[in-house]
């Protein structure tokens, strides 16, 4: 933990009044950074500088301020979440930057992701991806007694590794194509591995995949830059499983 | 008579059913009226809120056929920070054949809210706790499970059965997106609506019964009116009152205060609990602190120097210069002793100027002898995320010098007043989770508001609210009445306010500078002078902020510090009734500490023959007295006794 000295950092930052309206990259100061700062604290301290001036705040979401719910997510310097690994941007911390540095910070473009403001974009295109079959359809009431189906140890922590994804959409910010086959291949295969999903497994996925096409997102070429922003670190060969999963489903004619 | 509020000459009445507490619920939902399958979609349903509780409730409700709407601050139903729950959920299923039962998970509620909740409540939690675990697995939660296949339990919170359900870490993730997927079926067989980005800023009462809600779309500014047959709810927790705690920025109080002002009952207010393991504040410009989650304590332990004002590195601290005070105060229990028994340890330790760290609020969670015993790859399994997620924060690796924890609000066990079947004092209106002040008493035991949140949602509220519609008569309310009206106009009138200075303070100051004031007298351990003081400065100040707030920006746009501000307005008025509840309350329980009343050894006093009940809190316009009500609390199974761990 440090303490004392603070930076004074030089932003661009992405200013868009409204989703009509043209945007640009603004400079901004802000001074007094402390390293032990999130990012986002550091946009707190620039917004209390700015309202102190009278000029309007940057506009961004967040909520948990802990890696978790996926509201934050910001281009830093041109990649999604900052810097650091398996990092969301609330987590990342000042520490990373110098004195004297110069910041670049866009919110996450796509076409699925219109801007609202600022670094504000609507996801809901993701919503409505698991609108069209990113559950297990049982009815509350319906459900037999927990352990009545065995699952695998292995099969658990597979299906974990992909339900970790916070739907935050990096991902897409990062794909060059602006794919969204890692948030789908991750949903899908979560189901895919557990029995529990069995019964839908072909129509689910089918119905992702097309809802994801609809939605405008890109085509998934391999690029594996999704994987390399995922703040969970969640492995592309879930997008291979989503691919044999719709194979299947489309030789079985769904 | 207190010259803060009158006392209702009549005990509220919480309407607990008849019969044996054992069948009680069986018996009471089995009597009670139904309304024709076809005709549920007539009947609109509006659920305010998206965690575990507004989300089953929603989905829950809309299997049966009601026609939903759901509203959310967040732009996903996914976020609610239901989201960041880590350590588990509870259930007696009793898998690991160590004694546990329905019963002893009740009788646990119980003593750990330390005989301030309602009997029958809790009993019908623990009842329904099974029925939960088996509704998540089938819809696909991967809890962990052991090399056979079968779900896996670890003990949490002190319990000494194991019973805690988890996924990893991200147990709350994990369920909600069970039950947010639960919800999105129904989005798309067209029964729910979704309406993300929207802030319930009122709540429209016709002949008495709420039947609508009023909306700030946060995207465009505009305000929405919507009716519906019934309102639910399921915003969640205050602890944001406090500005710094484990919550999501956004958790808020704003719907059920302004419920409150139309004349819902809230309940033990200053209820609220404070989480022993956060990483502690490192800055000023701070916006939240981090849980690290409860089971750290099971191999960890809390020490602090001997000596006042030590500030040598932890390494060079000999063990003869630590004192390792939950050890030495707690032997039974040790470092496992209830969350707010170990807050306020750790509290006086720092009070004493034995606190380490650059601000000397923190004490040492230890890692080195588990390390030593067990070796770094087994604690490295154990609690994979975490000590990276401390490191992340800290820039300290925790496996070679010891984290670094302080307690930090985590939990508002207060919330509005319901009856067992979860309906507030306005027909039509029920509150579920966190949003209301139900089943934890003075003092939550961990894994279990997951499992509240889940019980209220799926399996008690659609009883109990058709039973309610099916004996009234459906009549509808068109957002055209005048109620609708009158209300838009206030919220306009308040916006209106909010924008029209263009200089002063921002709202974050405002809200930070509350925060302290609430922290430092209304937290965790509290005293009558600190508390009226507390009232006088939280007045002056919110004085000052309707005076003063500088809020940029128009209300006709995405404005975050516009939301902020009638955020922390209400705040104010929730502090204040904090510190009055405190006040009152002459005796310490559970999370509630009041100075005066403590054991010699410093163990808190409860005053049973006095307090023995719910403070429910009336208001009644602003120039007029607020009112006290209280329903009186009988114990007919668990048995009162003083909780002792030592
Ligand atoms: C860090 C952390 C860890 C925890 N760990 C555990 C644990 O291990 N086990 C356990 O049992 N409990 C745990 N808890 C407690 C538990 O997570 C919460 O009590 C519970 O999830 C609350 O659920 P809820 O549905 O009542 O509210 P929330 O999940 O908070 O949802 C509130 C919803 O209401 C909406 N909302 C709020 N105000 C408005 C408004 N005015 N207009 C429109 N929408 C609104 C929000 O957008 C959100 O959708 C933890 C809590 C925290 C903070
Ligand atoms: S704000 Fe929740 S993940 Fe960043």
């Amino acid at each position: 933990m440090t303490t004392g000295e603070t930076m004074t950092l030089h932003l661009k930052v992405w200013r868009q009044r409204g989703p009509d309206q043209p945007g640009a990259l603004t400079p901004y100061t802000v001074t007094g950074v402390s390293p032990d700062m999130s990012f986002l604290e550091m946009l707190d301290l620039l917004n209390e500088q700015l309202i102190e001036r009278n000029e309007l705040p940057v506009e961004f979401d967040s909520d948990c301020r802990e890696g978790i719910c996926g509201t934050c997510g910001l281009v830093i310097d041109g990649i999604a979440h900052g810097p650091k690994r398996a990092c969301t941007t609330c987590e990342l911390r000042m520490r990373n930057y110098r004195d004297g540095d110069t910041i670049t910070v866009e919110p996450f473009r796509a076409r699925g992701f219109p801007v609202l403001k600022d670094l504000v974009v609507d996801r809901g295109a993701f919503d409505r991806i698991i609108s069209k079959g990113g559950y297990i359809s049982v009815n509350t009431g319906s459900a037999p007694e927990a352990n009545t189906i065995p699952v695998p140890k292995y099969k658990t922590e597979a299906a974990m590794d992909a339900a970790i994804c916070i739907g935050c959409g990096a991902c897409v910010a990062a794909c060059p194509n602006a794919s969204a086959a890692l948030f789908v291949g991750a949903k899908v295969s979560q189901f895919a591995l557990l029995p529990q999903g069995h019964a839908e497994r072909k129509v689910r996925v089918v119905r992702m995949v097309e809802q994801m096409d609809t939605e405008g997102f890109g085509a998934c070429s391999n690029h594996g830059e999704c994987e390399a922003v995922c703040p969970k670190k969640i492995s592309i060969t879930y997008i291979a499983r989503m691919r044999r999963e719709y194979f299947k489903a489309a030789l079985a004619g769904v | 008579m207190s010259e803060w509020f009158d006392i209702g000459e009549n005990l509220l009445d919480g309407g607990v059913p008849p019969g044996a507490i054992e069948v009680k619920w069986d018996r009471y939902r089995s009597e009670m009226q139904l309304l024709a399958p076809a005709n549920k979609r007539h009947y609109r349903i509006i659920v305010v809120g998206t965690g575990l509780a507004g989300a089953s409730a929603a989905a829950s409700l809309a299997e049966l056929g009601y026609t939903v709407l759901n509203f959310c601050i967040q732009d996903s139903p996914r976020r609610a920070h239901s989201v960041a729950a880590q350590g588990g959920i509870n259930a007696a299923k009793n898998y690991q054949n160590d004694g546990d039962s329905v019963w002893r998970l009740f009788l646990d509620t119980v003593r750990g809210g330390d005989y301030r909740s309602r009997e029958a409540n809790v009993y019908r939690l623990s009842e329904l706790s099974s029925d939960i675990i088996d509704q998540c697995v089938a819809q696909g939660v991967p809890f962990a499970r052991e090399y056979g296949g079968m779900l896996s339990n670890r003990s949490f919170g002190g319990a000494q059965v194991s019973r805690t359900f988890y996924a990893r870490g991200q147990t709350g993730q994990q369920l909600l997106l069970g039950c947010y997927g639960a919800l999105m079926r129904q989005v798309n067989a067209g029964r729910v609506r979704l309406f993300p980005r929207r802030e319930m800023l009122d709540l429209v009462r016709v002949d008495g019964r709420a039947r609508g809600i009023l909306c700030r779309n946060l995207v465009t500014g505009e305000i929405e009116r919507y009716a519906g047959e019934a309102v639910l709810l399921c915003t969640g927790g205050y602890s944001t009152v406090y500005f710094l705690s484990t919550n999501a920025v956004n958790c808020n109080a704003t719907a059920i205060w302004r419920c409150y002002k139309k004349g819902a009952y809230f309940a033990n207010p200053s209820f609220t609990q404070i989480h022993p393991t956060c990483v502690p504040q490192l800055g000023e410009v701070q916006s939240k602190l981090t849980l690290m989650s409860e089971s750290l304590r099971n191999d960890g332990r809390v020490w602090v120097p001997s000596e006042p004002g030590d500030t040598r590195a932890p390494a060079n601290i000999s063990e003869s210069e630590r004192d390792y005070f939950l050890e030495r105060l707690y032997p039974a229990f040790g470092n496992l002793v209830p969350r707010d028994i170990a807050s306020r340890a750790a509290k006086k330790m720092c009070d004493e100027g034995r606190g380490v760290g650059p601000t000397g609020y923190a004490v040492y969670l230890d890692f080195s002898d588990a390390i030593e015993r067990e070796g770094i790859d087994v604690i490295r399994e154990r609690y994979n995320n975490l000590f990276p997620m401390y490191e992340e924060i800290t820039g300290e690796d925790p496996y070679h010098t010891p984290m670094m924890i302080y307690p930090a609000p985590h939990y508002t066990m207060g919330g509005l007043w319901v009856d067992y079947n979860l309906m507030s004092t306005i027909p039509g209106l029920y509150v579920l989770g966190e949003a209301n002040y139900s089943d934890h008493g003075a003092n939550r035991l961990g894994a279990s508001a997951l499992m509240q949140g889940l019980a209220d949602g799926y399996f008690i509220i659609s009883y109990t609210m058709e039973h309610f519609l099916a004996s009234n008569k459906r009549e509808q309310v068109s957002t055209d009445h005048p109620a609708f009206a009158e209300s838009e106009e206030s919220i306009r009138r308040e916006v209106a306010r909010y924008l029209s200075h263009t200089s002063g303070k921002s709202v974050k100051q405002f809200h930070w500078e509350l925060g302290r004031i609430m922290w430092d007298k209304v937290g965790m351990s509290r005293n009558a002078a600190g508390l009226r003081e507390a009232i006088g400065e939280i007045r002056a100040l919110r004085k000052e902020f309707h005076d003063h707030v500088h809020v940029p920006g128009t209300g006709e746009e995405l404005n975050k510090n516009l939301e902020m501000a009638g955020r922390v307005a209400d705040f104010f008025e929730l502090g204040e009734l904090m510190a009055i509840d405190a006040l009152h309350r002459n005796e310490s329980c559970g999370g509630h500490f009041r100075e005066e009343y403590q054991t010699e050894e410093g163990e808190a006093l409860r005053d049973d023959e006095n307090f023995s009940y719910v403070a429910a809190y009336e208001y009644r316009g602003p120039d007029q007295k607020i009112v006290l009500h209280r329903e009186p609390l009988k114990f007919r199974h668990a048995q009162p006794s003083h909780r002792s761990y030592k």
